[in-house]
């Protein structure tokens, strides 16, 4: 009986491995030179950490992989973490609370069900969160820093759409539904629904107009949101606020000349987010996407603290990656093949090549010669050690470590030499 | 081409029968009195019927041992809610067997409305024979923080002190419940239905058999038959409301319900510890107890280990197989053994069907390496089925859970039983042989392992044990 990979799971082969740690690369070279520190957190957590703060939907947390631990007598049920941000925030809490602007980045794992098992559901993801400020530059940052790692791994034409949750949110209390209805609606607005907040019947008319106008904004400038504060500055002053927050973002994109579309119908299903929110397309694909979440912190229990951050989709990226970018230089190999009596010298001669710098696969016998282009064989007699030059096809007899080394070395000196 | 169809023992037995009486099926031998597990119909000669508790149909179906089955709507989303993707197809809905399953909260608990519990910062405790549906309710109610007790039977029982709250089945619009629990939310309505195998339904041609349930007898549609599901009610009792707060001196004993009860009396009674109404004809699970300081409910046997864990009781009557079942799952849980008291002995034995040419599970082994099929091996015992098929290296296998019966699996539903037998009669009518005897079990008396901080409550336990102990000796 074969025993096949889990549904909805999937491998990553040496070729996607490849991909994978391309990206991510790109990713941790960014984070880092923009001044974050890399964290960790654990793949379980209990399943309450994500139900506490009411910030999931239940549709979320209905797809959660949960279940009993050995030590689950109280029915205190654990999880796959399902969402990378309410962990690190729970890190932040637990361990670097006193630290009043942490700058942290992630990369793992997060685990949902999809019911076909068409789709994966183990997903790979980077993630960055900007905590202990509020303010429009710190969102313009996120954006930046995903901008940027965009384009260190060379995707070509990404799209930045913006909304504002606290604006939709606001338009929604204004409308006077039920907390319940607005969450509901909120969701769909999120979840890409144009419709949902057309479907409202409202006792407001203005309000009504004022909504289907937010609606059909798509990649326009902020002259429509300034358009949008002085029609609300009568009618509806409490969201005056809301609409310079949205503004401010706008303009300092402007300012750093960084091109973007608002689409208040572009959410992510989470209900956390509170201010402005980002996403990222490359054509269909959604890559990334984050925003701010001021009230996470304080639902936690983790005080008055105010946080934004982002995630990139690394599934989705890693196909996108050129094989070009791939290609890239290759480390030097040398395959070292070395006869049972003199296997002491040849292994002695691997340590010297690897500590050099050389990627050093050991000959094991009766196997085929890989396509690497240096040979060493290694010898109980004079000459002791013979390279082999297939791309020049030469051949060098030597007597010591030293000379192989420097002979290697003197080749790849020479740079119209490829790998 | 054959069919098969998974019916249901209990609730929907007598209206399922009615049913198919009147759809000409001519199933020998369905009817409340049955003994017998396998039908064949007079009227399909194709179709084939195998009698199930109600609770392990839709799991037959889903897994695709069975074509076709009837049971309550309640059991189908119980499984569905937690999977989904099971291969279930809701045919039918056949109109009887209407009930609703409601939160309910004690009114003396001080419940009061599902937005109060939600806003709670504890943990909120819901205790249900129906686990899924009560954390996928949790969930989509937002309560924050909640832990779901999983349970066999006699849910009403636990709320306020031993549970918050209880996901419990009742009639439909039905405003109060035993022990003066009031419903909170309502979680689904449900009925009878019928229910396919997905592939069956996709590939089978089960024409004929479906055809002859559309002529259904004419159901009046008054409000008795069609909320037909008798719920017993306990009549109320005279006493004080059950509080939430137990005074911290007294002593929370768990009696069991179901077969065990004679044989406890029985030792009670020698113990001299007085008691009223238990066994109990009307239902009711609180017993008055002649014992200063201590309270007394009745629970499932299985259910207790939890229960004593999670500092609900803090002694209780059970049986040493359901200690070790619960041990093997949670092997760090506080619980401890502290009296044998040598009744309901039986033994846990791994059972196969009498022709396999087998006698020991080292035979059973060397078939699984022959043959391509995984070991569907079933128990109610899931947790010591597991460990058992694990500890043997029976490859790749499946545990099917069940709840009773599990003799009738064999053989075309399952390949080994982990079942308990007293003489092993029953099994070898039912022309099933045993290779393997797992341990004995008997009733024991379970307590927490810690300690007591109370000296009142301290001193009752004691002398509790003491008199048990007594009685069993002299015995």
């Amino acid at each position: 009986m074969r025993v096949q990979r889990c549904k909805g799971s999937r491998d990553l082969t040496p070729e996607q491995m490849l991909r994978f740690r391309f990206v991510e690369k790109a990713f941790r070279r960014c984070c880092l030179k923009w001044g974050y520190e890399e964290v960790k957190t654990p793949v379980l957590e209990y399943l309450h950490l994500f139900t506490s703060t009411g910030t999931l939907t239940p549709g979320m947390l209905s797809k959660v992989y949960s279940f009993l631990d050995w030590d689950g007598w109280s029915g205190q049920r654990l999880v796959l973490r399902p969402d990378g941000t309410i962990p690190l925030a729970r890190l932040y809490i637990d361990n670097i609370a006193d630290k009043k602007l942490a700058r942290l980045f992630y990369t793992g794992n997060i685990f949902r069900f999809e019911e076909t098992g068409q789709e994966t559901r183990e997903r790979w993801q980077g993630g960055v969160e900007l905590i202990g400020v509020s303010s429009s530059l710190a969102d313009v940052e996120l954006i930046s820093l995903a901008l940027e790692v965009l384009a260190k791994i060379g995707i070509k034409g990404v799209e930045l759409k913006l909304s504002h949750a606290g604006l939709v949110r606001g338009l929604l209390s204004e409308l006077g539904l039920s907390a319940k209805e607005q969450a509901r609606i909120f969701d769909q607005v999120l979840d890409g629904d144009r419709e949902a907040l057309a479907r409202i019947r409202s006792d407001r008319p203005d309000l009504g107009r004022a909504m289907i106008s937010l609606l059909d904004l798509e990649g326009r400038t902020p002259g429509f949101l300034k358009n949008l504060k002085a029609l609300f500055s009568q009618s509806v002053p409490e969201l005056v606020p809301l609409v310079d927050d949205f503004i401010n973002v706008v303009e300092l994109l402007d300012a750093i000349g960084c091109n973007y579309q608002i689409d208040i119908t572009s959410g992510r299903g989470f209900e956390y987010y509170t201010g402005v929110i980002f996403q990222l397309f490359s054509g269909k694909d959604k890559i990334g996407g984050g925003g701010r979440y001021d009230a996470l912190i304080p639902l936690m229990g983790g005080g008055d603290i105010p946080a934004s951050g982002f995630a990139l989709y690394f599934d989705c990226l890693m196909n996108l990656v050129e094989p070009a970018v791939l290609a890239g230089p290759l480390e030097q190999r040398v395959l070292v093949k070395a006869e049972r009596e003199v296997l002491r010298q040849g292994f002695d001669i691997n340590t010297s090549l690897r500590e050099a710098g050389y990627v050093v696969e050991l000959w094991l016998e009766g196997q085929e010669l890989p396509n690497l282009r240096w040979l060493l064989d290694v010898r109980n007699k004079a000459p002791l050690f013979v390279l082999h030059d297939s791309l020049k096809r030469k051949k060098f007899e030597l007597e010591t470590a030293g000379e192989v080394l420097t002979l290697l070395g003197d080749s790849n000196a020479d740079k119209n030499s490829p790998a | 081409m054959p069919i098969k169809i998974a019916l249901p023992k209990g609730r929907l037995l007598g209206e399922t029968a009615d049913l198919l009486q009147f759809a000409g099926w001519g199933l020998g031998g369905y009817h409340k009195k049955t003994r017998l597990y396998r039908l064949g119909s007079e009227r399909f000669p194709d179709l084939s019927a195998k009698v199930f508790h109600e609770k392990d149909v839709p799991i037959q179906v889903a897994i695709g041992n069975y074509d076709l089955g009837v049971c309550g709507l309640d059991w189908i989303e119980e499984l569905l809610v937690k999977y989904p993707s099971s291969a279930l197809v809701k045919v039918k809905n056949l109109g009887y067997g209407a009930g609703a399953l409601y939160l309910v909260g004690s009114g003396s608990g001080g419940v009061s409305s599902v937005d109060e519990i939600g806003s709670r910062t504890g943990t909120v405790r819901i205790a249900s024979e129906y686990p899924n549906l009560a954390e996928s309710l949790a969930l989509n109610l937002r309560f924050k923080r909640f832990s779901i007790f999983p349970l066999w039977g006699g849910a009403e029982v636990y709320p306020p002190e031993s549970a918050d709250m209880a996901l419990v089945p009742g009639r439909i619009g039905e405003r109060s419940f035993d022990y003066g629990l009031l419903p909170v939310s309502e979680a689904l309505c449900y009925s009878a239905f019928l229910i396919a195998n997905k592939d069956s339904w996709e590939t089978k041609d089960m024409s004929e058999v479906l055809a002859s349930l559309e002529d259904k007898p004419a159901i009046a549609p008054d409000k008795e038959r069609s909320s037909s599901v008798v719920v017993n009610r306990v009549p109320p009792t005279a006493g004080q409301p059950f509080s939430a707060a137990v005074a911290q001196d007294t002593v929370r004993l768990a009696l069991p319900d179901g077969h065990q009860q004679q044989p406890t009396l029985d030792l009670l009674s020698k113990a001299g510890i007085k008691i009223d109404d238990y066994p109990c004809l009307t239902g009711n699970r609180r017993p008055a107890i002649g014992l200063d300081g201590v309270v007394a409910k009745l629970i499932r046997p299985q259910d207790m280990p939890l229960q004593v864990a999670n500092g609900n009781f803090d002694l209780a009557i059970t049986g040493k197989d359901w200690v070790r079942e619960h041990l093997y799952q949670f092997p760090s849980s506080p619980i401890m053994d502290l009296l044998d008291l040598r009744f309901g002995g039986v033994m846990i034995v791994a059972v196969v069907i009498k022709d396999l040419p087998i006698s020991d599970i080292d035979g059973l082994r060397q078939l699984g390496i022959e043959r391509a099929m995984s070991f569907r091996v079933a128990s109610e015992y899931v947790n010591i089925a597991d460990k058992y098929a694990r500890d043997n290296h029976l490859g790749a296998y499946r545990i099917v859970p069940t709840w009773g019966a599990t003799e009738a699996f064999l053989p075309e539903d399952a390949d080994l039983l982990i079942e308990n037998t007293q003489t092993g009669q029953t099994l070898a009518k039912n022309n099933l042989k045993i290779i393997d005897t797992l341990f004995q079990s008997t009733a024991c008396l379970i307590g927490h392992t810690g300690d007591v901080l109370n000296s009142a409550k301290r001193t009752r336990i004691g002398s509790i044990i003491e008199a048990l102990k007594v009685a069993v000796e002299g015995s």
